[in-house]
């Protein structure tokens, strides 16, 4: 038997509630019936001022049409508002008469405008800003009238107060504090706003307290504190919202500012949940979106008697939806007595950026003019990352000169529709944007699902998230903890955890232990869990070849066509005249469709068939050569340069170092790709400092450098430390190798590890702790000695049954089939 | 009228893998999933044309290596946001033996 679950609140909250817990198996146990006070399906409320601006219309903003309601069974009634919880019972009851029983209830009811109660404050004319009708009544007004007044300097008031000037009104905005936006701005910041809003047309009244609003049936005007009078046909009060917690408290439902939930989302009825605006958690109301969709997911987990989703606070950001204006806050950006401010100022160019440092980590942060890092600086203070080591260049931000794939573009605002935004998939700005508005997206994954737009390089990350947020609104934000695909709400760091916590040593018991949605797996999950249980497990854990990616499964890189590379090793970039001479007669033996030499020293022969693979291996082997790895989250190349054996420069002998290194390291599987190089001067012609780690000779020893990267992303490397032998940076590259194999996210190079756990922690890992170190080496030795097996080698021997060959070839056409059959 | 061909056991395609049919309209991909059970699509992701037999397999579902697209084994349709459709073909077991079906 079906339990009944009913909702109270046809809105955004609400909504996702369901559409979170629809997405659970366990859905299915629901019937679910929906109660909304407005005569609409649910629509994006944080969409609102584009409407009002004529930006939009209605229609572009409605989330779930009624066909969604209907296609999941869901009942629906609009305009009818519950009036009463009887929690005896069990049992709610509407404006119409309407009673209906409920296992289960969310009350969403979100929140109300606060009108500022003063004379006038109930005139025709004076309208909160809340829902569409709100919206309606002031488009109204507009049509026929001129002059409006928008009390409250606030995000909302401003969004309200631009779209209304943009329906040929006059506006003035009158604001009680001395700077606009102080909940979200700093004095500098807000007065570079205020100055743009001007400039757009508004006209703003600060420090006025308001008395009344005059008029008798309309309003005609507002009288201030100071006596001072202003004609208005239209007054909005955007003065801020509380939360709508009449049905809670009359139902006896604890509440103080707003309705008391606990982690779970549950009231203190445990059978009734609150999630939205409404709801007060661990002290906090939010009125923001992120929050809200975050307690949504926990709710919908804790409906479907999973019980492992918990709540636990959101961090929150803003930004203004005001076309023309980036803007970004988040944090503490007002600063303290224990903090330290970084400031940018260019006033010229209207470019402000201030971030607030504590304890070596963010606590804050205001940008104005340029917001491409807003997103950046935001999960840093979120994961509390500690940037001592970036502090020089945090505030020129996380792209650096010279990255390639967003064309030097850092303000999407200022980009035209037809601007291309994602240059890897050919996505223009305004593609994304429609896609927005008619999908009605709300994540960086949903967009790049739908438009493909940063789903290839990510260099256009920062812009296509600027994008969303001011399509969107108020505040985007993803999950602190973000799950490792869609399987699981498990992040990547609480899978690898319960792996080696319960010594699970088999894809099949992860997905038992840890409750994988999907039995299979899926094509993300599956070649991360595969990582996580070989580079934990090295002795017990089967490497399990259906998980990984064609490429390693495979051992040759896929081309477009479905042809296969095939590199072969070249120790430390030093070869023979044999070795290309093998490698000549291998590629005219098998056809090979183009010789080409890599940037990482090695040669690649391209447009191998698949079924040529194994004997061009084979013959490979022969004269001695193996797998180069080139296709693997592995070691790839180690890079060097001829060095103090030839170079009239060279202080040490690059060269055998580098060979040293790589027969150390080939064969060993990483979180990703992991390239080295050995350079014998400082003049560094094996470009050291651009690679995973890289080796400097000087003339006392060797220079070892981490976490650099040469591709869409150009960072150069951090330096680690001077050691004096060549054992000992044989022993620090292991260790290092080893403590990003066993600490960074699968697919995560080092260039972005080291930034998100800070060169400090590597530091004192590596260098502070001797012990720790050797142990970290030690263990990349045994990984080693099972890694260490030429892979070609093992499929030359057993090539059919890996299925390099057809099963099957047919080769007659079908109707000469067909007569054989018939005779 | 119909036409089975036989194609090979069970056994020789791998659970969550493929293997491939070289045929005169072009390559059909044999997919296994981890029921055991058979599907058979034009080895071609409607996309850009990726070998989907190279691709990750996950319930009734392949990934393409190229572009991850996701294609619905059962009726070659791609799963939605991405639109497209590639061809099936009818299979059936008997016993441990693998029939394929081609039409003209």
């Amino acid at each position: 038997m079906k339990q009944k679950l009913v909702l109270i609140g046809n809105g955004m909250a609400g909504i996702r509630t369901i559409e979170e817990l629809l997405k659970l198996d366990e859905s299915a146990n629901y019937e679910i019936t929906v109660f909304g006070e407005e005569p609409h399906t649910n629509y994006n409320r944080i969409l609102l001022s584009p409407v009002l601006a004529g930006e939009q219309k209605f229609d572009d903003i409605i989330l779930n049409p009624p066909e969604w309601y209907n296609d999941n069974g869901i009942t629906l009634h609009s305009g009818d508002p519950v009036t009463e919880i009887d929690r005896i019972h069990n049992r709610v009851v509407t404006a119409s008469g309407i009673s209906m029983e409920y296992d289960r209830l969310i009350i969403a009811t979100g929140s109300r405008p606060f009108m500022l109660p003063i004379p006038g404050a109930d005139l025709d004319g004076v309208l909160g800003f809340r829902d569409i009708e709100d919206v309606e009544k002031m488009l109204e007004v507009a049509n026929s009238h001129n002059k409006a007044v928008v009390i409250g300097g606030g995000l909302l008031g401003l969004e309200a107060a631009n779209a209304l000037m943009k329906q040929g009104m006059q506006v003035s905005v009158v604001h009680l504090m001395n700077s606009l936006m102080e909940n979200q701005l700093d004095m500098p910041a807000a007065d570079l706003l205020k100055t743009s809003l001007e400039e757009k047309g508004l006209n703003f009244l600060l420090e006025k307290n308001t008395k009344e609003i005059t008029g008798s049936n309309r309003v005609t005007g507002i009288t201030f504190t100071d006596g001072e009078h202003l004609e208005a046909d239209l007054v909005i009060m955007a003065v801020g919202i509380r939360p709508n917690i009449d049905l809670a408290k009359t139902s006896g439902i604890h509440c103080e500012r707003g309705i008391l939930v606990s982690d779970t989302m549950q009231t203190f009825d445990p059978s009734i949940y609150a999630v939205g605006e409404c709801v007060q958690h661990r002290d906090v109301c939010y009125g923001l979106v992120a929050p809200l969709f975050e307690q949504a997911k926990v709710c919908a987990n804790h409906l479907a008697n999973l019980g492992y989703g918990r709540y636990e606070g959101s961090v929150t950001s803003s930004k203004l939806k005001v076309t023309g204006i980036e803007l970004f806050s988040a944090g503490n950006f007002l600063g303290d007595d224990d903090s330290d401010d970084i400031i940018y100022r260019d006033p010229g160019a209207g470019v402000y950026k201030k971030l607030v440092i504590k304890d070596g980590r963010i606590d804050g942060a205001v940008l104005y003019g340029d917001t491409i890092d807003g997103a950046w600086y935001f999960q840093l203070m979120r994961e509390g990352t500690d940037i001592s080591s970036l502090r020089d260049n945090l505030l020129f931000g996380q792209a650096h000169l010279g990255d390639s794939g967003h064309g030097g573009e850092k303000q999407a605002m200022a980009m035209s529709d037809d601007a291309q935004v994602c240059d890897c998939n050919g996505v223009c700005k305004g593609d994304i944007i429609k896609a927005i508005t008619t999908k009605g997206l709300f994540s960086l994954d949903e967009v790049k699902a739908h438009t493909k737009a940063a789903a290839s390089c990510g260099s256009c990350t920062g812009l296509v998230e600027q994008i969303l947020e001011s399509t969107v609104g108020g505040d985007y934000s993803t999950p602190e903890h973000r799950p490792i695909c869609q399987c699981s709400d498990f992040s990547h760091d609480q899978v690898r955890d319960a792996i080696r916590q319960q010594r699970l040593i088999d894809m099949a018991s992860v997905f038992q232990a840890l409750e994988w949605r999907n039995t299979d797996g899926c094509h993300t999950c599956r070649p991360a869990i595969n990582y996580y249980l070989i580079s934990t497990w090295p002795e017990e854990a089967k490497d399990d070849s259906q998980s990984r990616f064609v490429n390693e499964r495979v051992h040759g890189n896929i081309q477009k066509d479905g042809s296969f590379s095939v590199i072969p090793r070249i120790w430390g970039g030093k070869t023979t005249p044999d070795e290309l001479r093998a490698i000549a007669d291998a590629a005219e033996k098998f056809n090979v469709g183009e010789v080409n030499i890599t940037g990482g020293q090695r040669i690649n022969m391209l447009g191998v068939q698949k079924e040529d693979l194994p004997a061009m291996w084979a013959f490979l082997n022969e004269r001695g050569l193996v797998s180069g790895h080139a296709y693997g989250k592995a070691l790839r190349t180690v890079k060097t340069c001829v060095g103090s054996t030839w170079c009239r420069f060279g202080t040490q002998d690059s060269t055998t170092l580098g060979i040293a290194l790589e027969k150390m390291t080939w064969g060993s599987w990483m979180p990703h790709k992991f390239k080295m190089a050995v350079s014998g001067c400082p003049r560094n012609c094996a470009e050291a400092t651009i690679k995973d780690f890289g080796v400097v000779a000087i003339d006392s020893g060797w220079e070892l450098h981490i976490g650099g990267n040469g591709g869409v992303k150009v960072r150069a490397t951090d330096m680690l430390c001077r050691v004096t032998s060549e054992e000992e940076v044989m022993e620090y590259c292991a260790a290092f190798i080893q403590i990003y194999r066993e600490k960074a996210r699968y697919l995560e190079r080092t260039a972005p590890w080291v930034e998100r756990v800070g060169l400090n922690y590597v530091k004192e890992r590596i260098l502070d702790d001797a012990e720790g170190r050797k142990a970290l080496a030690e263990r990349f030795y045994l990984s080693q000695r099972i890694a260490q097996f030429d892979p070609w080698a093992k499929l030359v021997q057993d090539a059919e049954s890996h299925g390099f060959t057809p099963i099957k070839i047919i080769e007659a056409p079908i109707e000469d089939q067909r007569e054989v059959a018939a005779s | 009228m119909s036409n089975w061909i036989e194609i090979g056991y069970m056994h020789e395609i791998p659970r969550l893998g493929s293997r491939v049919i070289k045929a005169a309209q072009g390559n059909i991909a044999i997919f296994r999933n981890s029921n055991d059970e058979i599907f058979a699509l034009g080895d071609k992701c409607p996309h850009k044309g990726g070998p989907l037999s190279e691709g990750t397999v996950s319930g009734r579902t392949v990934t393409c290596p190229l572009h991850n697209w996701r294609i619905q084994l059962d009726n070659g349709i791609a799963v939605t946001p991405d639109e497209g459709c590639t061809n099936t073909y009818p299979v059936k077991i008997e016993g441990n033996l693998i029939y394929l079906e081609l039409n003209s």
